[in-house]
């Protein structure tokens, strides 16, 4: 009984402490506002402009002019701000954003992580993953942890274009939970259900007790 | 002083020839000068550089211009919402150079700013740092990006008065008003043009120093992903 992308978008939650400014991926990682532990405020950052992401709105309150960086329409809240796209990584490069919380494809043991391109099949973009995981203090990323085919994702050497180098921090994955130490992956829990075996067995990167 | 023209034709009148480099505001299809692309569309200006973090849809926005072939190059962070596009680029027609989104957006920045290059962090150890200069600061690795001035910028504002001072409406801020800075020349749509005095000069996002020639029109403001919760 591994997680699954709800689960793993709560386990991601309590990652979160409060006072915390933090920007959230697309995909697993946008679940991550359902799970808001209570009594912890934070402030979500959209790196197209916005402090203070709000709910997704209401038929009648949808606004072409409010939207996230996944290009969905949301809403603001009492405390949000706006700001133009320099200023919004300049807090980005600047160190100010506590937390980012982000989608990969490959990440690897010495906290490489690729999660832009797959070289002649799809060439979409870094958008701002490439800023987000050079500047924010703290890089928790979400996975599964292995692809189709049943392979490992958690490598010891990314096979993909990088997106940063030596940049994770932790990595939350369906069968459990990962820090990247010195020497390789260190094992912080796993998901209930999944012996630390079966996590081992099914991890390519090094880890180390 | 007269900066406000009667269409987005009239506005771009002498300022676009091929081979030219435009900066182009907006995030997704949220904030795009739509009425001036249609128009720079309807000139047939070709060979076009286009600096802007994304390349609109198949028909609308910027991709307007990739489906009518005016575009040579594109230099963006995300290009995933255009099927052309990709056709495009994966069969060598058109050139692109993936900026990551903070850096295009410093580059505009700086290159409006006078500043020809800046140090960063973003992109050291990956693709984008090739060919790039490097230099350390304090026991860190940093690459050289250029600043970019553009020939001409193409920007959307919410309101704007007559000497161009504008405000921006939410998220269609965005690229903007470092777009806006980066022009030799800058067209500026908005969708109301409004008195001297009506806008609080505490409240104003882009001075008018930067804006040269302004137009007011209606907007389409098309939505890509409308997603909603029950009321």
């Amino acid at each position: 009984m591994a997680w699954d992308r709800n689960d793993m978008a709560a386990r991601a939650a309590q990652e979160l402490q409060d006072g915390m400014y933090v920007n959230l991926g697309i995909g697993i990682p946008t679940l991550v506002a359902n799970y808001i532990p209570e009594g912890v405020e934070v402030t979500l950052q959209s790196e197209n402009g916005m402090l203070g992401i709000g709910p997704f709105p209401t038929e009648d309150k949808v606004d072409a002019d409010l939207i996230n960086a996944g290009k969905q329409t949301v809403t603001a809240l009492p405390h949000t701000s706006f700001f133009d796209s320099a200023q919004s990584f300049a807090m980005i490069r600047g160190g100010k954003i506590d937390m980012a919380i982000l989608g990969a494809m490959e990440v690897a043991e010495n906290g490489d992580i690729a999660n832009w391109m797959i070289p002649k099949k799809l060439v979409k973009g870094m958008g701002g993953a490439m800023d987000l995981v050079a500047g924010v203090k703290h890089i928790v990323v979400v996975m599964d942890h292995t692809n189709k085919a049943g392979e490992s994702k958690v490598l010891k050497s990314c096979t993909l274009p990088l997106t940063g180098k030596a940049v994770v921090n932790r990595i939350i994955t369906n069968l459990g939970v990962l820090d990247v130490v010195e020497g390789g992956l260190k094992i912080v829990e796993c998901a209930p259900g999944v012996t630390e075996q079966e996590l081992r067995d099914k991890t390519e990167a090094t880890i180390v007790n | 002083m007269k900066k406000i023209y009667g269409s987005a034709a009239e506005a771009l009148d002498g300022l676009l020839f091929d081979g030219m480099t435009i900066a182009a505001g907006g995030f997704g299809l949220c904030g795009i000068p739509e009425l001036l692309i249609a128009a720079i569309r309807d000139a047939g200006t070709k060979n076009l550089t286009v600096a802007s973090n994304n390349a609109g849809v198949d028909d609308f926005g910027l991709g307007m211009l990739l489906q009518s072939r005016q575009v040579r190059k594109m230099m963006s962070s995300y290009v995933g919402e255009n099927a052309e596009f990709m056709r495009q680029y994966l069969s060598g027609e058109l050139e692109l150079e993936f900026n990551p989104q903070g850096t295009l957006a410093e580059r505009m920045r700086a290159g409006g700013a006078g500043i020809p290059g800046f140090y960063t962090k973003t992109g050291v150890g990956t693709q984008i740092a090739e060919g790039k200069e490097t230099k350390e600061f304090d026991g860190e690795t940093y690459i050289l990006e250029r600043g970019i001035k553009a020939d001409l910028a193409i920007v959307k504002a919410w309101k704007a008065d007559d000497t161009g001072n504008a405000i921006f409406r939410y998220t269609a801020r965005n690229f903007n008003p470092p777009a806006a800075t980066c022009g030799k020349v800058c067209v500026m749509e908005v969708e109301e043009i409004v008195p001297r005095g009506s806008l609080d000069p505490d409240h104003i996002h882009l001075p008018g120093i930067y804006v040269h020639r302004l137009i007011q029109g209606a907007h389409e403001k098309r939505i890509e992903q409308r997603t909603t919760r029950a009321a």
